[in-house]
């Protein structure tokens, strides 16, 4: 029931004008795709930042919390950004994403990224040195840090595959 | 150049090529790697970039600022040019015959030129503005410089997908 209701979705918005000129101008999904492609691009690349700093792999002389108050608020004015973009591909070709599995995937992922996000953010804004007072809590630290890692991997490998696996 | 048409064709017609290209996995797969580790290069670029012009990491000196980010950035630069390789070998003729793909190649030397010449002409006197918040006109030139040109190469990277229908 919910695919019908997907794929009449799916048609109603491939009729809409706005679907129309995204379709036949052909620099537009291009151009959406990469202002898209270079968001996420400085999405992954915060999150990567801070979570090699949290490892102690780069910026050691820096502290954690400094380096995710340089790289973590930006996030968020970014992914309405991600979100227009995204909407815009979707609506000039509705059925690649809305009735494709990995698209559903990527936003789960997706959701999972920002939830850590906002974690992070607020744990070290209430306690900037929270980080480092256990071993138990330098533990969830750098776990947390592999996660996000491997969820914005996860967020790029099925961005690429919803090419592949459109119906 | 038939020295050079000698090695392309050898290249593509190498066990390796072959793989990449009949395999329905394998190349997405690459493009994926590829599309990570790009985002990783122009993302981490961009921050420091966008010290170089002022804008961002301020309190922090530009030495400490690349010091911290420039490792993750030749990391992922060599990922991106050994899956970049790949993706080449296994249609070298077709992606040869592509502007967008020859233009990709053209913006990424005119970014190493402009990282060398930027080495060349601050080295003797970073020092003395290393810890300003505000560089040079010459480092803002090269900041703002490299941002466009990253941002041209993710765009041609997005158009050789639409120009080129790999067999």
């Amino acid at each position: 029931m919910i695919e019908a209701a997907l794929n009449d979705l799916s048609k109603w918005l491939a009729g809409t004008a706005l679907s129309n000129t995204i379709q036949t101008a052909a620099w537009i999904i291009p151009t959406l795709q990469t202002i898209h492609i270079l968001t996420v691009a400085v999405l992954f690349s915060s999150a990567m930042l801070v979570d090699l700093r949290i490892w102690r792999v780069t910026q050691r002389d820096v502290p954690v919390a400094d380096v995710a108050r340089r790289f973590l608020p930006p996030v968020w004015p970014l992914v309405l950004i991600l979100a227009v973009t995204g909407s815009l591909l979707i609506v000039g070709e509705p059925r690649r994403s809305l009735l494709n599995d990995t698209f559903y995937i990527k936003m789960a992922l997706l959701a999972a990224a920002l939830l850590l996000t906002a974690g992070l953010q607020w744990a070290l804004a209430s306690a900037p040195d929270a980080w480092e007072k256990s071993g138990a809590r330098r533990l969830a630290g750098r776990s947390a840090a592999v996660l996000s890692i491997l969820i914005w991997c996860g967020i790029i490998f099925a961005g690429r595959f919803i090419a592949y696996t459109q119906v | 150049m038939p020295l050079f048409g000698a090695l392309i064709s050898y290249l593509e017609g190498s066990a390796l090529a072959d793989a990449v290209r009949e395999s329905d996995l394998l190349f997405p797969l690459i493009e994926s790697v590829h599309v990570l580790a790009i985002c990783l290069v122009v993302g981490s670029i961009l921050a420091v970039d966008l010290r170089l012009l002022g804008v961002a990491s301020r309190n922090l000196s530009v030495s400490r600022v690349t010091r911290g980010i420039l490792p993750l950035t030749w990391c992922a630069f060599v990922v991106a040019v050994g899956s970049g390789g790949l993706l080449f070998v296994s249609n070298a003729t077709k992606y040869l015959g592509n502007g967008f793909f020859i233009a990709k190649l053209v913006l990424i030397g005119v970014a190493g030129i402009n990282m060398a010449v930027f080495h060349a002409v601050s080295a003797r006197t970073q020092p003395h503005w290393d810890n300003a918040a505000r560089p040079p006109l010459s480092a803002r030139l090269a900041g703002g410089l490299s941002i466009l040109l990253w941002i041209g190469v993710v765009a041609c990277g997005r158009w050789i997908g639409f120009t080129m229908r790999a067999s």
